[in-house]
Formats: structure tokens, C-alpha cells, sequence
């Protein structure tokens, strides 16, 4: 309510003659939806946390996973969280250009993450470490991959909201949907962290 | 009744723990459903004796009051419940034949294993060399010690006159502990629904006298089948109203071999797995040791079959030896060709992976 | 029923002929009564020219009170389904005895009881409640609409389509036969290859996107849009009920969507995660479902609890009693059904102590819940008590709910629950949290605000009927259930050999055809009321004397809900408006801005059908292009920007003046 509002208010006063209009539903509404998507993370960490010594006699993390491949996948994604907080950035000196090139970079950054990300798993399926081999692999797969799937909606909800800068400029709706998508790309690389180190660090080292 | 008016010690001290709770519960519940049925009545609408106090709503003392009623209640319920459950454990030894009558000395508990069969029970009793299908005998007032295992889906092994149920899974082994006290033949069945057969699942308990339980025995030896591997494959297909069977001697490594996923020695046992698994795996090397047999397609149920089941092939290697009681002999060939019905179901076969697995099972 | 090799074709996967069960004569009739039906329905909206109408007004509706209703009538419509299962299964249980294998195989009847779970729970409770939380929330805090309008209307067109999903699994191919939960390895691929249980996956997992995403829209609508000077403090019971289990669906349906992901991975793709051959655990499984399903139980029944103080407090002309330590409950409550659900499997051999642990938490929760009894109890003392319909269900909920409890507690004793666990006791306790709690509390909400939502009252004798009859046959249903548990039968059994069970059977059948009655009446009951709705018209928008804002404006309110937003004082702002002396508004209205409607719900829900369709039947190209359809649809409505509008003030004056003529006219 504004301030205005507020100070009109006494005891006799029954009902606002002004619109009413609540400020920042939809990024508290959109934070909610994140934190129910952080449980399904956590749904796959636990799993993993369970399963993720149960090789059935086949292969392990550390016989398995590229360290090195990994580090600059972690890179790659990390980046994309700086170069979207500088097209933030740049929304907010309202330039449209600029933040849609910062945009523009953060969703090649992704689709590289995503590319190694899928070389790896060709890698992996091509050696015969497949999801079915065991459930170790069953976990690694659904936590790795489950994050790799919502990457890959972040970069279509991306392209979808450049088409939509670009036709439309830095309108209220647009910014609102860029703060929103910047929330997701940031929740993902923090789940991120976490996978690197528990999945990929400490299943190697 | 037979859960408030059981045979067994450990099923009756369940009931009175059944009873003790409910009488603590009363205690709250009966002035609260009379309350309840007190003022509906006394305050209702045409009633203009009755007090109105509209603004009356708030009372420090009274939600004092009723906010600690219902925690004493449940502080004593709370302390009856934690010593029970430990004093109750299904994996806790008797120590006790029934009240007032501690275990005497020098009396060795029943082993029985029991395993969940599609839709039957089996019971082995290892000490003795015998075993039953849909038929399960023990002495009065001496402890039996079930150990639990199923072959395929989860059930509970549930005798309601002797004791509480546990469930009974692939792969895992339960526990449970009980005694029963009166001779009698009681109803025993699996209490978790298991598919088509479930309502069929069911058993008699005799409990009987130490001379009836040796003659029944007896009968068991007389009767001269064996159960080893192979009867038991064939026992294991799914059938409903299985009829009692007595078998006069068991294989001796059948139920380990059941508990572990591996009666068909092709099969990788869970202990192996696990084995292996802790100390990080077969590597890649191990990535192609896996099977499916055809003869695992046929299990259909409603109507439909399932895709061939997939195992890991029993294998050799110095970190995991193999166990005697679970594999002949060594493998000459990987496990997959070396079984007729077998299937490879390897992905992405590739000659240098198939080499390398043949190395690795070969030792 | 020869098992014979699926063969899955390229265009149909495996969806054949074989899949219409037309050797089953009652799925045949039923079917042939739901095509009759269906046609006449169709031609009748045909013939009276109501698609546009039906299209416009309610299809493509986000005013949150239409949605509000149409998920009342899902759930109400599910509800004839599940109980018709009922029926089933009481039949079935009262003929199967000496030798008599009653009238279902055991293939269809396993396929009944988890139906009748499903439906019960996820397609009749869920849609209830969240229509009323949807209808009441906005105007209980004094909104003009939820915080996401189009989400809204998404949401229930999820839900609507999983109940789509379910109802086809009657009539092509099969449901899951696994129990309402579908705990692995039986409801894996290889204990069940046929499709019932990939229905039952699709269906709650697209009804569970709706489900979340009006969780996460009413937390918004709760915490954004309260009316100026409502703060927590002075929110309505139900309100505050409504919040916490909305908070409690956010933060389990991700649990049971993973769950139930992870069982498809391992039915689609053959992956090891419940099986163990492969390291797998279907102890997890167990675990994981029940992290979901025990806050659930509070997501249904909390809102009941809002229902019952809001009718206490009107029905009793008094404030409630303990508004503060009511919500201090409620959140307790909350908190609390996170930390037990263990307590559904103290069987599956965990240590004493960690059994003690969720045995006494559990029990901790009969202390805020018997507070809250309390609470209605003293709300009682020294009122005026009008024993209207709502207060009846509230009575008979206290008497009933208070037995259900304190079973319910007992089961949550280990020791004892070894012998009562998977046991008719069981079910006869959750019947009687869920009829005596959930259900009652639907019934006296619906009695309540009836009038608010149509203008006219229900016409209360048959409403009385229904209530008795209800009442009565759930003692008459359960109570001989309590006492088989007690003699040591298990749930789920299709036939029995024991023939003293059986008059106890019967009873229990006899008590189940009194439901029907109650609930035939019910629907009497809505007839008779529509055919006397001059008679029984409100015209005050407040036939209760009532104390929370949507009391305030008119029955039904307008599209708008308030002309003015209102302010609030004091809990019970209504109640205190109108003790102070509130003069309603006769002038000086405003445009008011509104969300518009949209076919991008209906349209994205029914898309999700054919994919979920698609997938249960392994139909691979048409899952493809309908989930590719999904993303272009969903991408192609954020290109639209125009979704709101301005009601003229012309209108709100018109409507405004038209609500002073009815209100002169009444008095």
C-alpha cells in the first residue's frame, strides 16, 4: 500500500478508494516454485547419497568421471551466472543492446555447458556405463541429468525472452521475467556446487 | 478376537500395551465427547437460561489447561511408548517364555527361516534339516527366532496369535522373536498385499507339545523329498493354494542363496555385490558383466510379461573370492554365454569391452 | 488373459483392441452408461447453444470463484466414481466367503482398491479443498483475485486432466493393481508390466503440476494481497489453515513428483533405483513416498479445521476462543507432519529407537490437534448455538473426529501398531479421520457458503437427511471394521475363509448403502434447493450473520469481489464493520482493473493429456510431438502481453446499485 494510503487511514476508515496493488508477487511466487524445485534436487542428492556406493560390481566415480572435463564444464557454468548478472546489470541502466548481448553470451556459455555435458554422457553410455548399469549410475544419471534438463529449458526460456526484449524493450513485464529467469539460472548454479562436489569431487578424490 | 485375546507372550504383551494406551487416551477423550455433547445441548440457540457472552474468548488459564492436558497424557503415553518399543523389538531376544516365567536355562531357541514366495510361504528349519510350504509348527513356551527374507515382492509375516508382524523383502532379511504359550492351531498370513494371490497367502501355525512337534518332524524326514536348488526354482513360479509340503532335507546353502539373490548360480550374490561395491567396484572391467534370462520373461502377471530381468553374473576376482556355497565352480566363459537362455543385453557392444570382460571373468 | 508377448506397434504402441475390456460386462455397462450420458450432456449443451457460453464463461475463466466451483464440482463428480468403488469393494467382501470367490477376480477388485485410494484422495479431496481454499482465500483477505489468475486456471485444468487420465484407465486398458501407494518392486516392471500403474504415474504426476502451482499461487495471494491493516495476526482461521497447507504442498508434492519420476525412469528406461539387482532400494521408495504422503494428511485436513472454526465461531454468535493458540497449532501441526512419517512402516525393521522417535512424534501432534478441540469446545461455552446444517457437521466432526484420533495415536504406539499395522483397524481409523474430519468439514463448508457462492440457501431437510444419513452409516461402515482389524484381518483381501467374519461384513455393507443415502440426499438436496432457490433466497449476502470479509459483499459476489478494497480493524473484520457502524459505499466507484481470461489452461492441460496418454501407452512419436506442442504453446502465451482490462466504473456503479435495490428490497 502506499504512503500515501497508509496515512489516510484511521479507525472510521473502512474501505480504500485507491487500487490496492501488492508489489513483487510474482518473484516471491517464483521463489516459492524454486524452492519446491530445490526439494526435487534434494529428492536426487538423497538418492545419490544412498545409492551412489552401489555399483553392482561395475565401474565407479573414480573410474569414470573426467575431472578435468568436469572443472570446465563448473567454469563454463559459472560464468553464464556472472555474464547474466552483468546484462542485470545493464537492464538496469535500462540499455537494451548491451543486455541482450550479456544475454546473448550467457546462453552460449550454457549451451557449451551443456554440450560437454552431453559429451560426457554419450561417453559414459558409449563405454557401457549406462543408467541401467547400476544404481549408482541410476542416481549419477537423474541428479546430472535432471540438472542438465533444466538448463536446457533455462537457455529456450532465454532465447524466448531475447526475442522478447528485442521486440519489446526493457518493459516492466520483460524485466520481471528477466529477474525470474535470473533467479533460476542462479539456483542452478548453486545446485550446480553441490553436485560438483558431492557427485564429482568427492566421488573421485 | 484374536489380537485383544492372543496365544503367543509377545502378541499378548502387545495387547495390554493396546489396552493401557486406550485407558490413557480415555482419560482425555470421554470428558471431551461429553463436553462436546454437554454444550451443544446446554448452549444451544432456544435455551435463554444458558449464559451468552459473545466477546468471551480468550482465557490464560484455560489454555494453560488445555494445552497441558493433552502433553501429560502423551508424556505418559510417550514413556510407556519408548520402553515398549525396545523392550517389543522383533529383533530383540526373549528373555522370557511369558509373565512370570523367565527363560529357564539350557533351552535353545527354534530357528525357523521364513521366506515370501509368490503367493506361498516357505519355512526352513536350518537346525533340523526340514522344511515346509503353507505349514509352520513349534513347540510351546520354547522361543522361536524368525529369519525374514521374500523372493520377490514385499510382504509381512504376520501370525496374529503369537506376535506382531514384520515385513518380508528381496534381498534383506527381518527379524522377529516370539514364543507361543498355548497349543492350538492359529492363522498365519502375509499382511501386506503382495498382487493376485495375496488373499490366498495364508498358513497354519500348530503350536504343539515338544513330543508333537518330534513326531511331526519325523513325518517331515519320512516323507523324502528334497528341496535344493531346482525344486526350489520350480516352487518359486507363482501359484495360489499351494498345498502343504514337507520336505525331508534341505539344500544347506538355499536360504543364503535365497536371501541374496543368487539360488541360480549364475547370479552375482548381494553379498558378493556388496562386497565388491565396498571396496570400489569391478571398475570398468565389470561394466559388461550382465545377464537377463529369458526364463525370468514368463513371470507375467495380469496378463502381461515383463521384459527379461537383467542380473549381474556371478564373477571371480581376488578382491572378491567366490563363495563356495553359492558357485561351483569357476566360470570358462563370461557368464552371459555360458547359460543357454541367457541373453547379453550389453549395450553398445564393442570387441576390445568384450575381450576385456572375458579377461576379467576369467580371472 | 493368455499372457502372450506385447507386440508395440509403431503408430499405436501397445494400445490395441484388446485394450477395451469387453469381456468384463460391469465395465461394459458403465462404459455404455457413460457414453449415454456423455452424448446427452453434449446434446444438450448443443441443442441450448451453451459452448460459447460454457467457453467463455467458465472454460477459459481466471475469476478464482468460477475455478473455485468447477474444482468443487470435479471433486464431486470423482467422489461418485471413488464411492461407486466403494460399493464395489463392501459387496465384494460381504459375498466372498465359505468357498465363494464373490463377484470379482481378483484382478479387477486389487484394481478397485487402489482406484477407490487414488480417486479419493488426490481427485475427490484435493479438488474439494482446493476449490474452496481458491474460492474463499481472495475474499476472506479482501482481494479481487488471486496473486497468478492464469496460473489459476492452469492449475485446475492440471488437475482436471490426471482425473481425465484416471477415468480412461477404466474403460481402455487397466488401473494400477499395487495400492494407492505403488510401493515397488510390485509396481515395477516386472511385478507390473501392463499399463495401470504408468496411468497411475501420468495421472498424479500432471494432476501434481496443478496441485503445486496452486500451492505456490495462494502462498502468494496470502502473503502479497491481504487487505491494508490485515496482518498475519488478523487473518481468518481458514485463511491461516489455507496457508499452512499450501506451504505443506510447495514443500511435499516435489517429494512424491521425484518419487514417482524415479519409478517411471525405472519402468521406461529400466533403471535400478527401487529394484535391487542392480544396488537399487525399494526401501527408498517407502521412505520417499511417505515424506509426501504423510503431510498430505494435513493438507487435507487442515483446511477442514479452518472450515470448523469459521463455522463455530458464526454458528456459536461468538468470537472463536484461542484464536492465537488456533494458530499457533495450525503451524505446529505444519512443522510436525514433516517429522513422522515414518510411523506408516515401524514394520520394515528399523531399530526401537528410531520407531520410538517417529512413534512419539507422531503422538506430539494429538497435542496442538486436541487443543484445537478445545478450542471449538470453548468457542461453544456460553455462545448461542443455532444448530443450523454447518454446526451440525461441526458437532458430529468433534464427536467422531475425537475416536479417529485417539486410534490413531494408538497406532502410532510401535509395538501395538505390529499388530493393528496393514489391518482393517487401520483402515478403519483413516475412514475415520478422513469421513469424520476431511469429509464432514466439506460438507459443513459447503452448507455455509453455499448461499455465498448461488445467492439462495440449501434447503435444509434434505440437507438433514443427508447429514444423518452420513453420520450414521459411518458408524455403521467403520465400526464393524475397527473390530475385524481386531480380530486379525488384513486389508486388501478379496475373499476370506472364516465365515464369523462375515455378519460383520455385512454390516459394513448395510453402513455403506446408508452413505449412499447421505449422499444421494446431498445431491437431492442441491436439486431441491435450485428448484426452490426463490424461496430460499439470500439477498443480504450475509444470511449467517458472519464475521469474515467475504460476508461483506454480496451473493454471489461480483466479478470484481469488492468495489473498494476493504480495511481492516480487528479479527473478524466483518463482524467488527458492522459493529462499528460501516456505511456501504454508494458512490464515487472507480475502474477497476482485472485479469483477462485466456484458452492457454485448458488448451496446455489438455495437450498434457494426449502426452500422458501417449506415454502410458507407449505411444512414442505422438509423446514427442504433443510434449513438443506443450513447450510451443507455453512459449507462444508468454508472447502474449495483453492479459488484463478495466471494468468501466460504469458498471461497478450499475452493479453497486442494483446490490442497494436488493438490500432495500430484503429488509
Amino acid at each position: 500500500m502506499s504512503a500515501h494510503a497508509s496515512a489516510a487511514i484511521d479507525d472510521k476508515t473502512f474501505y480504500l478508494r485507491e487500487e490496492h496493488h501488492p508489489e513483487n508477487g510474482t518473484l516471491l511466487g517464483f521463489w516459492t516454485y524454486l524452492m519446491s524445485d530445490c526439494l526435487i534436487f534434494a529428492v536426487l542428492f538423497a538418492c545419490y547419497g544412498v545409492l551412489g556406493r552401489n555399483y553392482a560390481a561395475g565401474p565407479s566415480g573414480a573410474d569414470l568421471f573426467d575431472l578435468k572435463l568436469v572443472a570446465i564444464n563448473t567454469a563454463f557454468l559459472l560464468l553464464s551466472s556472472i555474464t547474466y548478472g552483468l546484462a542485470m546489470l545493464e537492464m538496469e541502466k535500462n540499455r537494451k543492446g548491451t543486455t541482450l548481448f550479456w544475454l546473448g553470451v550467457t546462453g552460449v556459455f550454457g549451451a557449451c555447458f551443456l554440450g560437454l555435458e552431453l559429451y560426457e554422457f554419450w561417453h559414459l553410455i558409449h563405454e557401457g556405463a549406462t543408467p541401467q548399469r547400476s544404481a549408482f549410475l541410476s542416481s549419477f544419471f537423474a541428479l546430472v541429468g535432471t540438472h542438465g534438463l533444466h538448463v536446457f529449458f533455462g537457455c529456450v526460456w532465454l532465447i524466448t525472452l531475447m526475442v522478447q526484449v528485442g521486440q519489446r524493450g526493457l518493459i516492466l513485464e520483460n524485466r520481471r521475467r528477466l529477474m525470474c529467469l535470473s533467479m533460476f539460472w542462479h539456483f542452478l548454479d548453486v545446485v550446480w556446487i553441490g553436485v560438483f562436489t558431492f557427485v564429482y569431487l568427492m566421488g573421485t578424490l | 478376537m484374536v489380537v485383544m485375546s492372543p496365544s503367543g507372550d509377545i502378541a499378548a504383551q502387545q495387547r495390554d500395551l493396546i489396552v493401557i494406551s486406550t485407558v490413557l487416551m480415555l482419560l482425555i477423550i470421554v470428558p471431551v465427547i461429553a463436553l462436546t455433547l454437554l454444550f451443544a445441548w446446554r448452549y444451544r440457540e432456544s435455551n435463554k437460561e444458558a449464559t451468552y457472552d459473545p466477546d468471551w474468548h480468550h482465557s490464560t488459564q484455560l489454555e494453560v489447561v488445555i494445552w497441558a492436558a493433552p502433553l501429560v497424557i502423551i508424556i505418559a503415553l510417550g514413556a510407556v511408548t519408548w520402553s515398549s518399543t525396545h523392550l517389543l523389538d522383533p529383533y530383540r531376544p526373549l528373555s522370557r517364555v511369558a509373565e512370570g516365567r523367565p527363560l529357564p536355562e539350557g533351552v535353545k531357541p527354534l530357528q525357523v527361516q521364513a521366506v515370501a514366495l509368490d503367493w506361498k510361504w516357505l519355512f526352513i528349519y536350518p537346525e533340523l534339516g526340514v522344511a515346509t510350504v503353507n505349514e509352520l509348527a513349534a513347540p510351546v513356551d520354547r522361543p522361536i527366532n524368525f529369519q525374514i527374507t521374500s523372493s520377490t515382492v514385499m510382504n509381512s509375516f504376520f501370525i496374529p496369535a503369537l506376535a506382531g508382524q514384520i515385513y518380508a523383502m528381496a534381498g534383506m532379511e527381518t527379524k522377529l522373536h516370539a514364543v507361543i504359550n498355548t497349543a492350538g492351531v492359529y492363522d498365519g498370513f502375509s499382511a501386506n498385499y503382495s498382487g493376485a494371490g495375496f488373499s490366498d497367502m495364508r498358513f497354519k501355525f500348530h503350536g504343539v507339545s515338544e513330543e508333537e512337534f518330534g513326531a511331526w518332524v519325523a513325518k517331515a524326514k519320512a516323507s523324502g523329498a528334497t528341496l535344493d536348488r531346482a525344486t526350489y526354482t520350480a516352487l518359486e513360479k507363482p501359484s495360489v493354494r499351494e498345498p502343504v509340503k514337507l520336505f525331508a532335507s534341505v539344500d544347506g546353502g538355499l536360504y543364503d542363496a535365497i536371501l541374496n539373490m543368487c539360488v541360480d548360480t549364475a547370479k552375482m550374490c548381494m553379498k558378493d555385490m556388496m562386497r565388491i561395491d565396498a571396496q570400489g567396484g569391478l571398475g570398468k572391467e565389470g561394466i559388461r558383466n550382465v545377464f537377463a534370462l529369458q526364463y525370468d520373461a514368463p513371470r507375467s502377471r495380469g496378463g502381461h510379461h515383463a521384459p527379461p530381468k537383467r542380473f549381474v553374473a556371478a564373477a571371480c576376482t581376488p578382491e572378491a573370492p567366490r563363495d563356495g556355497l553359492t558357485v561351483e565352480r569357476a566360470a570358462p566363459k563370461p557368464a552371459y554365454e555360458r547359460r543357454a537362455d541367457a541373453v547379453r543385453v550389453a549395450p553398445l557392444q564393442t570387441a576390445a569391452a568384450d575381450a576385456a570382460a572375458s579377461a576379467a571373468l576369467s580371472e | 488373459m493368455t499372457p502372450s508377448p506385447v507386440e508395440e506397434s509403431v503408430l499405436f504402441g501397445r494400445l490395441s483392441l484388446n485394450a477395451l475390456p469387453l469381456h468384463e460386462p460391469i465395465l461394459v455397462v458403465t462404459f455404455a452408461a457413460v457414453v449415454l450420458g456423455g452424448v446427452a450432456v453434449l446434446g444438450a449443451l448443443t441443442y441450448f447453444r451453451l459452448w460459447g457460453y460454457l467457453w467463455r464463461e467458465w472454460l477459459t475463466s481466471i475469476d478464482h470463484k468460477k475455478i473455485g466451483i468447477m474444482y468443487v464440482i470435479l471433486g464431486l463428480v470423482m467422489l461418485l466414481r471413488g464411492f461407486a468403488d466403494a460399493l464395489m469393494m463392501r459387496l465384494q467382501q460381504a459375498m466372498a466367503f465359505g468357498g465363494s470367490e464373490g463377484y470379482l477376480p481378483p484382478h479387477h477388485y486389487d484394481q478397485i482398491f487402489t482406484a477407490h485410494g487414488v480417486i479419493m484422495i488426490f481427485f475427490v479431496a484435493m479438488p474439494l479443498v482446493t476449490g474452496f481454499m481458491n474460492y474463499l482465500v481472495p475474499l476472506q483477505i479482501g482481494a479481487r483475485d488471486v496473486a497468478f489468475p492464469f496460473l489459476n486456471n492452469f492449475s485446475f485444468w492440471m488437475t482436471a486432466s490426471g482425473a481425465a487420465l484416471v477415468m480412461a484407465s477404466l474403460f481402455v486398458g487397466e488401473f494400477a493393481a499395487t495400492g494407492w501407494l505403488a510401493y515397488p518392486p510390485l509396481s515395477g516392471i516386472a511385478y507390473s508390466p501392463g499399463v495401470g500403474v504408468d496411468y497411475y504415474i501420468w495421472a498424479l504426476q500432471i494432476a501434481g503440476v496443478g496441485t503445486l502451482l496452486s500451492g505456490v499461487n495462494l502462498i502468494v495471494t496470502i502473503v502479497k494481497m491481504r487487505a491494508p491493516g490485515m496482518s498475519m495476526m488478523r487473518m481468518p482461521v481458514f485463511t491461516w489453515t489455507a496457508l499452512c497447507s499450501n506451504v505443506l504442498i510447495v514443500a511435499s508434492f516435489p517429494v512424491l513428483t521425484a518419487a514417482l519420476a524415479l519409478l517411471s525412469l525405472d519402468r521406461y528406461v529400466g533403471t535400478a533405483f527401487f529394484t535391487n539387482d542392480f544396488g537399487g532400494s525399494a526401501m527408498m521408495y517407502v521412505n520417499l513416498i511417505w515424506i509426501w504422503g504423510h503431510p498430505e494428511v494435513y493438507i487435507l485436513i487442515l483446511p477442514a479445521f479452518g472450515i470448523f472454526s469459521e463455522v463455530v465461531a458464526t454458528f456459536c454468535g461468538k468470537r472463536l476462543f484461542g484464536y492465537a493458540s488456533m494458530v499457533y497449532a495450525t503451524v505446529v501441526i505444519t512443522i510436525l507432519s514433516y517429522l513422522v512419517w515414518l510411523h506408516h512402516f515401524f514394520t520394515m525393521g528399523s531399530g526401537a529407537s528410531v520407531n520410538s522417535f517417529f512413534g512419539i512424534t507422531t503422538m506430539i501432534i494429538s497435542i496442538p490437534t486436541g487443543a484445537k478441540i478445545f478450542n471449538w469446545l470453548f468457542t461453544m461455552y456460553r455462545g448461542r448455538i443455532k444448530f443450523e446444517l454447518p454446526m451440525l457437521w461441526t458437532v458430529s466432526f468433534m464427536v467422531t473426529f475425537v475416536i479417529g484420533g485417539m486410534t490413531g495415536v494408538l497406532l502410532a504406539v510401535p509395538p501395538a501398531d505390529f499388530v493393528l499395522h496393514n489391518s482393517l483397524f487401520l483402515i478403519a481409523h483413516f475412514h475415520n479421520v478422513i469421513i469424520g474430519g476431511v469429509l464432514f468439514g466439506l460438507f459443513a463448508g459447503i452448507a455455509y457458503w453455499f448461499p455465498k457462492v448461488t445467492g439462495f440457501r440449501l434447503d435444509p431437510f434434505w440437507g438433514k437427511v443427508s447429514f444423518w444419513s452420513w453420520t450414521i452409516g459411518f458408524y455403521m461402515a467403520f465400526m464393524p471394521v475397527y473390530v475385524l482389524g481386531l480380530m486379525g484381518v488384513t486389508r486388501r483381501m478379496s475373499k476370506f475363509d472364516d465365515p464369523s467374519l462375515q455378519i460383520w461384513f455385512v454390516i459394513a455393507a448395510l453402513g455403506a448403502v446408508l452413505i449412499a443415502v447421505g449422499i444421494g440426499s446431498f445431491l437431492l438436496q442441491i436439486v431441491v434447493s435450485f428448484i426452490k432457490r426463490e424461496t430460499l433466497k439470500d439477498v443480504t449476502g450475509d444470511p449467517w450473520n458472519g464475521r469474515t470479509l467475504e460476508w461483506s459483499t454480496s451473493s454471489p459476489p461480483p466479478d470484481y469481489n469488492f468495489a473498494f478494497t476493504p480495511v481492516v480493524h480487528d479479527l473478524d473484520a466483518w463482524h467488527d464493520m458492522k459493529k462499528r457502524g460501516y456505511v456501504r459505499p454508494a458512490g464515487g466507484f472507480l475502474p477497476i482493473h482485472m485479469p483477462k481470461n485466456t484458452w492457454a489452461g485448458i488448451v496446455l492441460a489438455g495437450i498434457s493429456t494426449v502426452c500422458g496418454f501417449a506415454l502410458i501407452w507407449h505411444i512414442w512419436w505422438l509423446a514427442g510431438a504433443s510434449f513438443l506442442a506443450l513447450v510451443v504453446t507455453a512459449i507462444t502465451h508468454t508472447f502474449n502481453y495483453d492479459r488484463d482490462f478495466h471494468i468501466p466504473a460504469a458498471t461497478v456503479t450499475e452493479t453497486e446499485a442494483e446490490r442497494s435495490r436488493y438490500l432495500a428490497a430484503g429488509v
